[in-house]
């Protein structure tokens, strides 16, 4: 799971066309490095655009934005196959673009 | 003649015998089971019953060939329904003649980063020195339940996340080997500060900190950090019988008999940490803070404390790991070279980092009595005193905030 901070979204804001086309570059390159052990991944539009449903009041409530207003939001994920965590650290570790990435098994 | 004395000494006896085969047992079992928590449970089973029947019984002869029987009576019991895990258990001998030592693969997934660090210094313990859960408990004052959960809870993310039981690749092991080193001196902090005095029961951490180390060094003999942690750890407990005196009372390092120190031990201890930064020359955080104690042990009273030694190391030490405590601990160097004054006006920038950690204040409160201003002093040491839960510092402030008695320094 990838998750964006503040800093690294005023970053991106602040880049000129070149360097925003080289990130994405770099982004795509990671993406194609590692095709043979992502199974598939998927980019998130912006929290912004978040609406959030909350079952657990006396009926559903339905609110704008994200399920936590925080510093850090979730902005895609990729599903990976590999043998071990450390494989999926490994593959984390090089990962260039949004500074947090929190790996997780799927049950 | 039995008296508490004996029965501790007999109960340390035996702990030893279980941590020497426990964790060899386990990364037998581990590897043949490819399951580390049905193999933990297994050997902490024959374990547990160890420890129960053995101070009646007697150690037996073949104490390995014992708890190998007993875990592999409980694993055809318990894993009846795997057919797999029982046929392997059938064909299982143990110790497998010329096969190589597995612990270290063992202690590399114990001490895992994806852990938390309880959940690595609990699961080290447990399973690679043997502790039950119960002994865990009472050496780090918390319910026994607490430790139960933490292991549980480990060992079903080793299962589901995927920890692997491997040595880390060349490229991760610098920062895994940190991981480990870092649950050895944390360990070893925690029986080493504690005063033993007031808690008879308690098992000795500091020893199994030591006996890690050491069994660390022996299977990388090619990592001069992991001798360096290993000659910290024996430097500090080569002084151990001057530490406390007669009531169980700190004794500041300027003030302990220094005959009482192990000179044998802090020779050897030091030729180990010469020979490992000569032959690799890569001076790491454990190499460099064993030195520094290496200074303290090496002088023949506190007056010869070779100070500006001290003083490089700390820079050394600060360079390739900065640290607060370490700026603190440079403070105190910096007092015996350039005065007072100059170490004081170092501790005003650590102010606001370290102001709830009880050492500053107690730096403070030595530094503004030598300086003449005893008002002050007091109330430095008066807030040392409300941030330190350690009996033994506590009892040290209070003698110190007593006005019958003089200057004493913090060990």
């Amino acid at each position: 799971m990838f998750a964006e901070t503040e800093e690294f979204a005023a970053r991106l804001e602040a880049m000129d066309e070149l360097e925003r086309e080289a990130a994405y570059e770099a982004v795509m390159r990671w993406f194609a490095e590692n095709s043979e052990k992502i199974t598939h991944h998927a980019h998130l539009a912006p929290a912004h655009t978040a609406t959030t449903v909350r079952l657990d009041g006396g009926g559903p409530v339905v609110t704008d934005g994200p399920f936590v207003e925080g510093k850090e939001v979730v902005s895609g994920y990729a599903e990976v196959e590999v043998a071990d965590l450390d494989e999926a650290l490994k593959l984390a570790r090089s990962w260039p673009a949004c500074p947090v990435v929190e790996i997780r098994p799927i049950a | 003649m039995s008296g508490p004395d004996d029965d501790r000494g007999s109960r340390e006896a035996l702990a030893r015998v279980v941590r020497e085969h426990a964790g060899r047992l386990a990364a037998c079992l581990v590897s043949l089971l490819d399951d580390f928590s049905a193999a933990e449970d297994l050997v902490q089973d024959a374990v547990e019953t160890a420890l129960r029947r053995w101070p009646v019984e007697g150690v037996p002869e073949r104490p390995d060939a014992w708890l190998l029987t007993v875990a592999r009576r409980r694993g055809l019991d318990v894993l009846r329904r795997e057919t797999n895990y029982r046929a392997k258990l059938a064909r299982l001998r143990w110790p497998e003649p010329g096969k190589a030592d597995d612990r270290l693969r063992l202690i590399f997934t114990c001490c895992h980063p994806a852990l938390s660090p309880e959940a690595r210094i609990a699961l080290t313990l447990r399973v690679v020195c043997g502790l039950g859960t119960a002994q865990i408990a009472a050496a780090f004052v918390v319910p026994e339940t607490t430790v139960a959960q933490r292991i549980t809870r480990a060992k079903r993310k080793i299962a589901v996340a995927g920890i692997p039981y491997r040595i880390p690749a060349p490229d991760e092991l610098p920062e895994r080997l940190g991981a480990v080193l870092a649950v050895v001196y944390l360990l070893f902090n925690e029986g080493y500060l504690s005063s033993t005095g007031d808690r008879a029961e308690a098992r000795d951490l500091a020893g199994d900190a030591e006996w890690l180390a050491a069994l660390l060094a022996g299977l990388m003999p090619g990592e001069p950090e992991v001798a360096g942690l290993l000659a910290l750890i024996r430097l500090h407990r080569a002084r151990g019988a001057a530490r406390f005196d007669s009531g169980g009372r700190l004794v500041p390092l300027s003030e302990q008999d220094r005959t009482l120190w192990d000179h044998a031990a802090i020779a050897e201890a030091t030729a180990a940490l010469t020979r490992a930064a000569r032959a690799h020359r890569r001076p790491g955080p454990y190499q460099l803070q064993a030195a520094i104690v290496a200074c303290h042990a090496e002088a023949a009273g506190f007056e010869q404390t070779d100070w500006a030694q001290i003083l490089v190391l700390y820079d050394m030490l600060l360079a390739v790991a900065p640290s607060p405590v370490t700026r603190l601990h440079r403070a105190v160097a910096l007092r015996y070279v350039k005065g007072p004054a100059a170490a004081l006006a170092e501790l005003t920038g650590l102010e606001e980092t370290l102001s709830r950690y009880p050492l500053l204040h107690a730096t403070r409160a030595e530094l503004l009595r030598a300086l003449g201003d005893t008002d002050q002093a007091r109330l430095s040491d008066e807030r040392a005193l409300g941030l330190t839960a350690n009996p033994a510092q506590q009892a040290l402030l209070h003698r110190r905030l007593d006005p019958a008695h003089g200057d004493v320094r913090y060990g």
